[in-house]
């Protein structure tokens, strides 16, 4: 799956990012909970996360994850997209919550992260 | 060893807006000297939780990063006010982190845990009153 195709799944716009849409995404996680986030996920992954700050962008950076999805129809602010641009990440926008997006890029084909990093 | 690179970095206590900001400059330092990526992920990811319990727990502190052809080390090293129960703080779910903290996504009690995961080798000494020490490394070879 590419991030192209997680932007149709959860009828998405991209909010920066357009020429990173054609990358592949092998996982995804759902969480607002970035400790968790943390602790759980490889790379190649896509967020999907209802929690807007920059530190959702931090994050990202450090675990290598190529795609961010915000659900519920939040903006994120011009800082949040500038960092996620300098990071090299693709942010997306849905209008599906987090539980609906998680469960149509499922239902198409796209499990869910390891339970382990390393 | 030979140290390659080693450079200091100062965390703010409570300085939430830029917490992160010295583990983004030691993840792109290590990309550019060409560290293999599932060490640097992991480097990285054990930066950013140290990091971000100076700037939660601790009242200011240093974060430094020392390579060398074996290894990236990490040091965290505050002036207090240090843990009391260092078993407790190593348990998963365990934390002290405050409000501000948790709406922005962390306190779920996983930092130390998940650091010493992620590293080869970790050590924290901790003394109340005085602060605390972190050191972990990371094998550049299997």
């Amino acid at each position: 799956m590419t991030i192209r195709d997680v932007m149709e799944i959860v009828e998405g716009v991209v909010l920066t990012g357009e020429d990173k849409l054609d990358s592949p995404v092998d996982t995804a996680c759902g969480s607002d909970l970035m400790s968790d986030v943390l602790a759980f996920v490889k790379d190649k992954t896509v967020l999907i996360t209802g929690l807007i700050n920059t530190h959702v962008v931090r994050t990202a950076e450090m675990l290598d994850i190529t795609c961010i999805v915000f659900s519920r129809g939040k903006q994120p602010s011009e800082e949040i997209l500038e960092m996620a641009q300098e990071a090299d990440i693709a942010v997306l926008s849905t209008r599906m919550t987090t539980y609906t997006a998680c469960g149509e890029l499922y239902t198409h084909g796209l499990p869910g992260t390891r339970e382990k990093t390393n | 060893m030979a140290i390659l690179l080693e450079q200091v970095f100062p965390v703010e206590a409570g300085a939430y807006a830029t917490a992160g900001e010295a583990s983004t400059t030691i993840k792109r330092k290590l990309k550019q000297l060409g560290i293999d990526a599932n060490v640097l992920r992991r480097v990285s990811v054990a930066s950013y939780e140290v990091e971000l319990n100076l700037v939660i727990h601790s009242m200011g502190g240093t974060l430094t990063l020392q390579v060398d052809p074996e290894m990236v080390t990490l040091i965290s090293k505050d002036v207090g006010p240090g843990i009391p129960d260092i078993d407790k703080a190593m348990t998963e779910g365990f934390s002290t982190a405050n409000e501000e903290a948790r709406t922005l996504g962390f306190g779920a009690g996983m930092g130390l845990p998940n650091m010493k995961r992620n590293a080869t080798t970790f050590d924290i000494q901790s003394q109340v009153g005085v602060g605390t020490t972190i050191m972990m490394g990371f094998a550049l070879r299997g």
